[in-house]
């Protein structure tokens, strides 16, 4: 792949990892397990040439749109936006402090956030308008969301699932940060997804699959699909780690609620 | 009253919609799979400023939300009790919440306000709807009494970029203005104006009984259609109201629940004003009938409120 360096992007997740766990350390109300399932997925899309931003500009015509539906699991998204100067550094040091403006579940109010999050199962629907207004108006850019798979229990998504394919919204990038787990349990146990290709292709959609955690097959997997546009909207299952690095809490089935103690992430950040 | 043929506040209102996306590229249309006559003017003459998202509320908002953060001035479409109702987390969040932050302009219109939808049972009746979108900040909430009115509400729609709920009656209502009588910014109208003795308040349909009602007494009552229940001038309406010594609100939904009763509760808190509520007890009902046989079942008939008013007040008669 030229002009991508993937041991740039390697390091970086490296260093988003550790970033949050400070984050975490410092707010200990925030989801840590499930934000760090996506650092790849977030660092690939910003520092990979994916996506289309304008940290001085942020509602940039031109933007790609990216509606990240699980806020509460993307608290790592605060140190890759600081660094791409949406935000003042030293914001990382106020989170969830009275005064700061990045909270335990990210909101439209900290630039680079399209939407309101967290609240599960509203951010593919808003997006799908999103997609549609930029088709109706000829605007070329893409909308990208970012969804868990526990999300996919909601049942407006699948309203949303269907109205994507029925009006051929190919600006329409759904990647799936498939942790495989919700809050009290592993989703196969809780409530399954079934097969989420074959579940996606049902509906219409294109789909993608790739190692969440491999740079290397996220940009090619996100580049393809990006580039795809055939009159469906398209999916890419991210296999991902819930807790991914975190002793004792990865793939555990209650990941969702369970910290990393102080003196874990003291060690583990020497 | 008018001369005017009245035609459905919704037809009246689309209508206007239609006539103005010739020219404005930016006006947007989103229906539940719910149509009218003279939306298939919009459905055939602009389908790309149409689209039906089918039989889902939820993503009825969502979708009409993602239209509106694009910059489009969107009409959303659907029955009044499913608006409100099924997808109220996604109107709280993804308008109420959100547009505190992004501006958008959204009109939501709501079709079949309190029983318009009689005969269809109380899954379409709708006696909540002005509590629970009250309880949102961010939303205008417009309840029109006849179509002029309704009509008169595109330009309000247009010209100001934030959320509105748009209650409307299915059916056509008895012409009560002309257009240049309503002012939506004011919100309401004032009927026989006098000061002191007794003034009702009313809101949409139940503006017609107020008039009724009104007619049937010997002593003269003012009035008054509010059909702007949020952004209506409270300063101007307060001073009218604290003229008089009783007011009485009338309204095709529960009464102590958070409707228009409790507007004008809190507006007089301070005030020497009594007030008094006229509406639907807080019940529902499976009973079979007409739009005047249910007002008579739920007690708010004409009938039925000059009995209330005549064994409340005995003066008013």
């Amino acid at each position: 792949m030229k002009n991508i360096d993937f041991d740039f992007l390697r390091n970086k997740s490296v260093q988003v990892w550790r970033e949050t766990l400070k984050i975490h350390k410092n707010a200990t109300e925030t989801r840590i397990a499930s934000s760090v399932s996506p650092i790849e997925i977030f660092v690939v899309l910003y520092y990979g040439k994916l996506l289309n931003y304008y940290p001085e500009d942020r509602y940039n015509k031109l933007r790609d749109r990216f509606v990240i539906s699980k806020g509460h699991g993307s608290i790592s998204m605060y140190p890759i936006l600081s660094d791409l100067g949406f935000f003042n550094k030293l914001e990382l040091d106020k989170i969830c402090k009275f005064g700061g403006i990045l909270g335990g579940i990210p909101d439209p109010t900290v630039p680079g956030y399209e939407t309101i999050n967290g609240s599960l199962g509203h951010g593919l629907g808003v997006a799908s308008g999103m997609a549609l207004g930029l088709k109706r108006s000829n605007n070329n850019s893409n909308v990208f969301v970012l969804t868990g798979d526990g999300e996919l229990h909601e049942g407006s998504n699948w309203e949303a699932i269907m109205f994507a394919s029925h009006h051929k919204l190919d600006n329409m990038n759904l990647i799936i940060d498939n942790n495989k787990a919700c809050m009290l349990g592993h989703t196969i146990n809780v409530l399954s997804n079934g097969d989420l290709v074959e579940r996606f292709s049902s509906f219409g959609w294109g789909c993608y699959t790739a190692d969440g955690h491999n740079v290397e097959e996220l940009h090619h997997s996100i580049l393809e699909m990006k580039n795809t546009r055939k009159e469906k909207p398209k999916v890419l299952i991210a296999d991902t780690i819930k807790g991914k690095g975190l002793p004792g809490i990865e793939n555990e089935p209650l990941a969702h609620i369970m910290n990393p103690s102080h003196d874990l992430i003291n060690s583990i950040l020497k | 009253m008018s001369n005017t043929k009245p035609i459905a506040m919704r037809d009246a209102l689309i209508e206007r919609i239609w006539v103005k996306m010739k020219n404005n590229k930016n006006i947007f249309f989103v229906s539940a799979d719910f149509g009218s006559p003279v939306l298939d003017k919009i459905r055939n003459d602009f389908p790309n400023q149409f689209v039906n998202v089918g039989v889902a509320e939820q993503n009825l908002i969502n979708v009409s939300v993602g239209l509106a953060l694009e910059g489009y001035i969107v009409f959303v479409y659907a029955i009044a009790p499913f608006i409100p109702m099924r997808c109220y987390e996604q109107i709280r969040v993804n308008i109420a919440l959100l547009s505190e932050v992004r501006p958008m302009n959204i009109n939501l219109i709501a079709v079949g306000a309190g029983v318009s939808y009689a005969i269809s049972g109380p899954t379409h009746q709708c006696y909540e709807d002005i509590s629970l979108m009250r309880a949102l900040p961010n939303l205008t909430i417009l309840s029109p009494s006849d179509h002029i009115v309704s009509k008169c509400m595109f330009d309000y729609c247009v010209n100001n970029k934030k959320p509105k709920y748009i209650r409307l009656d299915v059916q056509p209502l008895p012409v009560l203005y002309d257009k240049y009588a309503v002012d939506i910014e004011d919100g309401f109208y004032e009927y026989f104006s006098q000061d002191g003795g007794t003034c009702f308040i009313s809101t949409g349909y139940m503006t017609h009984t107020a008039l009724k009602v009104s007619q049937k007494l010997t002593n003269k009552v003012t009035v008054i259609d509010i059909f702007n229940l949020t952004g209506f001038s409270y300063e101007k309406l307060k001073k009218i109201l604290s003229l008089y010594s009783r007011v009485i609100t009338f309204e095709e939904g529960f009464y102590g629940r958070g409707g228009l009763d409790s507007i004008i509760f809190n507006m007089l808190l301070n005030e020497n004003t009594k007030v008094f509520n006229i509406g639907v007890k807080p019940k529902y009902t499976f009973k079979i009938g007409n739009r005047s046989e249910l007002h008579e079942e739920v007690g708010i008939s004409i009938g039925a409120i000059l009995e209330k008013i005549k064994s409340n007040f005995k003066e008013v008669i």
